[in-house]
């Protein structure tokens, strides 16, 4: 049987600002996660990483990420990527303050 | 302090003229970001969690007044107002943007600043005792050697590749503030039985997921051969470091598994063959440079100000008593800067109290600021007459807290809130702790204590050697904290020894505080400190405090 395979987002750092963007089902880099595309088949998501990486003019590092299905998009299931849809817990800097 | 010259003008300017055409070709897409990472890293630019980081040498942790306000002129500039000074001396801005970079290193080039080397599989910015020239237990200023080695190993073309980084820490002192036994080299100024100063060569030691105790080398190496002799170790090192593993690759490890006699023959062997080829070239240039470091005009007068300020003030007592070194000169201080305010981020500095500092140093100061490995700012020479004033100061900057070598002296790296190495966040676990210690008001009573926290494996907040580390950990999804007791990082290295099972988030600064008011009860008398009594008493005791239920358990 095939080993289950846990949905995922495609995301990477924009390449000016270098913040976390997230890859939407239409291929825009977008800055909230609640908008990026949910990919629920590794075959998939293979393609769109591949996809992703070759838009090296607007974004670096792209990498595949767990997610799940929240009542408004995707939302992190790590606390590592809950991190990167705020910023960080000293100052109110980053995304919670845009 | 040393004055760039045209030749390091000129270098350091193409520099960022180079890389500024890198920039622009990473964003017009013509570099990918493989081709583009060892370029940016060369010149200090990570990419992390939320955004670019920039990591600016401060080279020996030295600087003057007009270095510290170009560093608040770029944090406002192009960053977010503040900085954060780090455990090896560099400051790093959190939030640059890729296009702004250059112009940030142009900016720092006005002042005799780089980035050059702060990165990749180099030899790093050289380290050095932050008291260095104003201790009192000095043979001699080491930053003259240190500058030497920085000319020495920028873009020197043998070492540009080396299996990994690498890391020299310099002290001219007796006590080692330096913490050079957990660098890959650490230099140690002796004297030899005729009373000549030289060095006692350390190699091999480091923190990261294989914490080593340095070795020594050479017991006493004259001064005029430092610098073939380094050359010899890096070269050493340079072929016979691993390159198969990454998690091998430091020379720590090169030193482990060939063995330090084989080490030392090889080191000998190079030594001998290249030492002729330097041929004083190099003591000129440290002869020129060592006039840089000549020690400022030290003047004589009263200090009956500073007595009588220090008994009608109790706070600037509480503040001389704890945040003052002893100075070699007469009537002076060495004045520690504590950027740790309780519940502050360790290490930061805001662009108005870096200008307030600046201004300190300018006025009371002789122009000197230093940066600590402890992420603290130094005053290396202040009259003791300038104290009451230098102090008033401070407070009005919110720079006045007197608790340097205390529990909420924490050092912290940046952790899960800026590092996209991170396990997890070692920033808000310093917070709390400092918080809590400041609440509870005991942290005198407790006295000296070393508290060190890494957001992972890597150790770059020298957990491994605080008297009580905390390591935090990915544990099945959530923050996890395991703690290290009884680590050192002076003349008696020490690497802590692991407690227990980790704790969680919610946990750990209740932990910490049952170690520390547990240790309270525990210490033979209010003289004896935390390290002491863990030296004393071993382990057991100690986990008893932390695991409490088990310890029932056991008993029954
Ligand atoms: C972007 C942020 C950082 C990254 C990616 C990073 C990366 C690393 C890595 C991979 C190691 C382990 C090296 C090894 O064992 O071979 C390490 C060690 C170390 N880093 Fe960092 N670091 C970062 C920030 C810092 C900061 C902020 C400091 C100072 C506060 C620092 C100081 C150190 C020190 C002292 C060590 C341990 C000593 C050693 O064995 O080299 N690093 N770092
Ligand atoms: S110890 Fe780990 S988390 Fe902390 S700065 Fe170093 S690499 Fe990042």
């Amino acid at each position: 049987m095939a080993r289950s395979f846990t949905p995922k987002v495609v995301t990477a750092n924009a390449l000016l600002e270098g913040d976390a963007v997230w890859l939407t089902e239409d291929n825009r880099w977008t800055r909230d996660i609640r908008e990026a595309e949910l990919i629920t088949d590794e075959a998939h998501g293979d393609l769109r990483l591949l996809e992703a990486m070759a838009q090296a003019d607007l974004i670096a590092g792209a990498y595949l990420a767990d997610a799940r299905s929240g009542p408004d998009g995707p939302e992190p299931t790590h606390f590592r990527e809950a991190f990167r849809t705020r910023g960080p817990s000293n100052y109110f800097h980053g995304k919670q303050a845009e | 302090m040393y004055q760039y010259n045209d030749f390091d003008e000129a270098f350091v300017r193409a520099r960022v003229a180079q890389f500024r055409g890198q920039v622009e070709r990473r964003i017009d897409g013509s570099l990918t970001e493989d081709e583009f990472k060892p370029l940016r890293l060369m010149n200090g630019l990570y990419l992390q969690l939320h955004a670019y980081m920039l990591r600016v040498a401060v080279p020996y942790g030295t600087l003057n007044s007009a270095q510290m306000r170009q560093l608040a002129y770029i944090a406002d500039r192009w960053d977010k107002g503040y900085g954060h000074f780090t455990t090896r001396q560099n400051i790093q801005y959190n939030w640059p943007k890729l296009q702004d970079v250059p112009d940030m290193l142009d900016a720092l080039a006005d002042v005799g600043m780089h980035a050059i080397q702060t990165s990749g599989n180099t030899i790093r910015n050289v380290t050095a005792d932050h008291f260095a020239g104003a201790a009192s237990d000095e043979i001699e200023d080491p930053r003259p050697i240190a500058e030497l080695l920085r000319q020495w190993s920028t873009d020197h073309p043998e070492f540009q590749f080396l299996p990994r980084k690498f890391k020299i820490a310099v002290t001219g002192a007796e006590q080692d503030r330096a913490v050079t036994r957990a660098h890959d080299i650490g230099l140690r100024m002796v004297r030899n039985a005729a009373g000549e100063p030289g060095f006692e060569v350390i190699v091999g030691g480091g923190l990261g997921r294989t914490p080593m105790v340095g070795k020594i080398l050479r017991d006493f190496l004259p001064k005029a051969d430092l610098l073939p002799y380094v050359e010899a170790i890096v070269s050493v090192y340079n072929l016979l470091g691993r390159r198969d593993n990454k998690y091998k690759a430091r020379i720590k490890i090169t030193v482990h598994e060939n063995g330090l006699e084989k080490i030392q023959h090889l080191v000998e062997d190079r030594f001998t063959a290249i030492r002729a080829g330097f041929s004083g070239h190099d003591q000129a240039l440290l002869a020129q440079i060592e006039t840089a470091f000549a020690p400022p005009a030290f003047v004589t007068k009263s200090t009956d100000g500073y007595e009588a300020a220090r008994l009608a003030n109790p706070a600037f007592r509480s503040w001389t008593d704890t945040n003052l070194a002893e100075h070699k000169a007469e009537g002076y201080a060495i004045v520690s800067i504590s950027i740790k305010k309780h519940g502050s981020t360790p290490g930061d500095a805001t662009s108005d109290q870096m200008r307030v500092m600046a201004d300190l140093a300018e006025t009371y100061g002789h122009n000197e600021l230093r940066i600590s490995h402890e992420q603290n700012v130094i005053l290396p020479h202040v009259h003791k007459s300038d104290l009451p004033a230098a102090y008033q100061a401070l407070r009005a900057a919110d720079l006045a807290a007197a608790n340097i070598g205390l529990a909420s002296d924490i050092i912290a790296c940046p952790g899960m809130d800026y590092c996209a190495l991170a396990t997890a966040r070692s920033i808000p676990i310093a917070q709390e702790i400092a918080t809590r210690f400041d609440e509870l008001k005991i942290e005198h009573d407790i006295g000296q204590l070393k508290i060190k926290i890494s957001g992972c494996i890597n150790a770059c907040g020298h957990h491994h050697v605080g008297h009580i580390g905390i390591l935090g950990l990915d544990r099945a999804g959530v923050e996890n904290y395991q703690i290290t007791l009884g680590g050192d990082g002076t003349e008696t290295t020490t690497i802590g020894e692991r407690a227990g099972p980790g704790f969680s988030a919610d946990e750990i600064v209740p932990a910490i505080e049952r170690l520390v008011t547990g240790y309270m009860d525990l210490r033979a008398d209010e003289n004896e400190t935390f390290l002491q009594a863990y030296r004393r008493l071993g382990m057991e005791p100690f986990k008893a405090i932390l695991y409490p239920a088990e310890d029932k358990a056991n008993a029954a």
